[in-house]
């Protein structure tokens, strides 16, 4: 009889519980999202609200958008500082170059990337293994530091120099520093393990069998390629392709490292404008539009995949 | 025969293809780390073998201070992140009657195609603004850096636990609520454990991206809150420095030996 009690007694208890954590629920669900809605999306509304507001000297250094004094309520709004970004050709050129960049990287990092994820992946079970623990180490190797071995490397008196000086490609050492071409091989050395992961996630489930299939079949191998491996891994392209392109337009670090001033980037740009010149409405502006100019590769990007999607059901 | 000479062929260009790749990848940081025992102030002109740039590192109390405040802010970080892109992995996948999914799909992937230096500008507009109508946060430092990590590290988590979510099979859990399971024991019984290596690997993401983040934490830092990416960016952006070098090389043997041990571990699962 007691035990019979108890028993009902934790059922009970359970049941109190789960009503508890019912009514929790709604925190549950909804406290991740209002910490981005506060963190994440306000603050993006604000940096809009503020690029079309009138600059002005003070702190903060813009005028209000509404602003109540003896002459009443006053709305002041200006798309003055984005007509003054895509009138200056230094603007809309630091954009171009940025998107540039990001296109040439994610295209080199495909290239090299692709034999490397196709092979790891093909690769038997216990080399595999080992292969994928040597691509995530770069991966979690600081970000920062493999930029600085770019550095290091690239130098007059560094390493590359005096291995050509002494094959006797070079007389004397050049600086390879601080020209775009180093920023593209930093980008592609840093960004390559985010193209090569996703790569290698989609290619190791493919069935090997598939290609023989296709050889007995009779297919030429570009064939085969062609048309059996390259659809089978497009979402991991489409996916290694945007953890590529996405972060390396906003770039600000690798220009800043192994670039020069032969070609300026969005990244260096907005910093400047915002930590040199302390033009907040014009740093705010340029960052609304850059959001802009990112959402058409995105969308590309999520279109090509819901074709193919698509496609598969 | 021909068929012979064809697979070696293949074997060779498969050899070839990944040795090329991974000392493109290994080359600069093994090049680091050799020179990082380099007597010599001059980073690349070889003087002889030293520890110097060592003892000098950790006797280097700004480089010490920034890497305890980068470990604490990157640990928590990564916990408040993971519980809350649990919660969102949860929501989700398991409530299906959740008006409006794909708006909140919007909100919560959303931080994943962000640039940092965009994110790092309106965090940092946000925190000023917030200062001057509600005095909160009172100042830009630790605080402001650790929200700014959360805020785009909950995204990764999120994505990590709801593939692993909507991969498993609801069918245990229904089965389990059939036999007369309590939804708690459910919970801690059978979807914990199926949860849990994406839980970790979820941490050591965001951990590793609040470790790694220069930009958002150079905009959002105030006094007090150098993390250590800062201060190596501020002791390499003009030149060189031999104390970054063995930094790199003790850094390295850090990720080896986590990387080394994550391998033992799947090893080890793998045969039971």
């Amino acid at each position: 009889m007691t035990k019979l009690n108890s028993n009902l007694m934790i059922h009970q208890y359970f049941c109190l519980m789960i009503r508890y954590l019912k009514k929790q629920n709604f925190w549950f669900v909804f406290t991740p999202y209002f910490w981005l809605v506060l963190f994440f999306f306000i603050p993006l509304a604000l940096i809009f609200k503020i690029s079309i507001s009138v600059s002005e000297w003070g702190m903060p250094p813009y005028r209000d958008l509404f602003s109540l004094s003896e002459e009443g309520f006053k709305f002041d709004s200006t798309l003055s500082n984005y007509l003054f970004i895509f009138s200056d050709p230094f603007y809309i050129r630091s954009y171009l170059n940025s998107l540039s960049l990001a296109f040439t990287s994610t295209i080199l990092c495909l290239v090299i990337g692709y034999p490397i994820a196709f092979y790891v992946a093909k690769s038997q079970a216990n080399i595999r293994i080992i292969l994928l623990v040597l691509l995530i180490i770069p991966f979690w190797t600081s970000f920062l530091l493999r930029v600085y071995a770019w550095k290091v490397l690239l130098q007059g008196s560094g390493i590359i120099n005096s291995i050509l000086i002494h094959l006797g490609f070079l007389t004397e050492p050049i600086s390879m520093l601080h020209n775009h071409y180093a920023v593209i091989l930093g980008v592609v050395y840093t960004y390559l393990p985010f193209m090569i992961l996703p790569l290698y996630g989609y290619l190791v489930k493919f069935d090997l069998n598939l290609i023989d299939a296709a050889n007995d079949l009779g297919a030429k191998p570009v064939n085969t390629f062609l048309k059996v491996i390259l659809p089978l891994s497009l979402p991991g392209i489409i996916a290694g392709s945007m953890l590529v392109f996405i972060p390396v337009v906003g770039e600000f670090v690798i220009p800043e490292m192994l670039g020069g001033s032969d070609k300026l980037y969005f990244g260096k740009i907005i910093w400047d404008e915002f930590f040199v010149n302390r033009d907040w409405p014009v740093a705010s502006a340029l960052a609304m539009s850059g959001i802009v100019i990112l959402v058409f590769p995105i969308v590309i990007f999520q279109l090509m995949y819901a074709k193919y999607n698509f496609k598969n059901e | 025969m021909q068929n012979t000479i064809l697979r070696m062929n293949k074997l060779f260009f498969k050899i070839f293809t990944l040795t090329i790749g991974f000392s493109f990848l290994y080359f600069p940081i093994l090049t680091l780390i050799a020179y990082s025992f380099n007597d010599n102030k001059r980073v690349m002109v070889w003087k002889g073998f030293s520890f110097r740039w060592y003892k000098e590192l950790f006797q280097n109390e700004q480089i010490l201070e920034a890497f305890y405040t980068s470990i604490k802010i990157a640990s928590l970080s990564a916990t408040f992140a993971t519980i809350m892109g649990v919660m969102i992995g949860f929501s989700l996948t398991r409530i299906s009657k959740i008006p409006a999914r794909p708006f909140f799909i919007f909100l919560s992937s959303s931080p994943l195609v962000m640039p940092e230096i965009i994110l790092g500008l309106s965090l940092l507009l946000f925190f000023i603004s917030s200062n001057h109508i509600i005095g909160f946060p009172s100042s830009k430092g630790q605080l402001t850096v650790l929200i700014s990590h959360i805020t785009f590290s909950v995204a990764f988590v999120a994505v990590i636990i709801q593939s692993r979510l909507s991969s498993y099979d609801k069918n245990i859990e229904e089965a389990a609520q059939d036999l007369g399971t309590i939804p708690n024991m459910i919970f801690w019984k059978i979807t914990a454990p199926v949860i849990l290596p994406s839980v970790i690997s979820g941490w050591l993401l965001a951990f590793t991206l609040s470790l790694d983040d220069l930009v958002v934490a150079s905009f959002t830092t105030g006094p007090g809150a150098n993390t250590l990416p800062i201060v190596v960016f501020s002791k390499v952006r003009l030149g060189l420095s031999p104390e970054v070098n063995a930094l790199s090389a003790i850094i390295m043997l850090i990720v080896v030996l986590a990387a080394i041990s994550v391998y033992l571990i799947n090893r080890s699962n793998i045969k039971k």
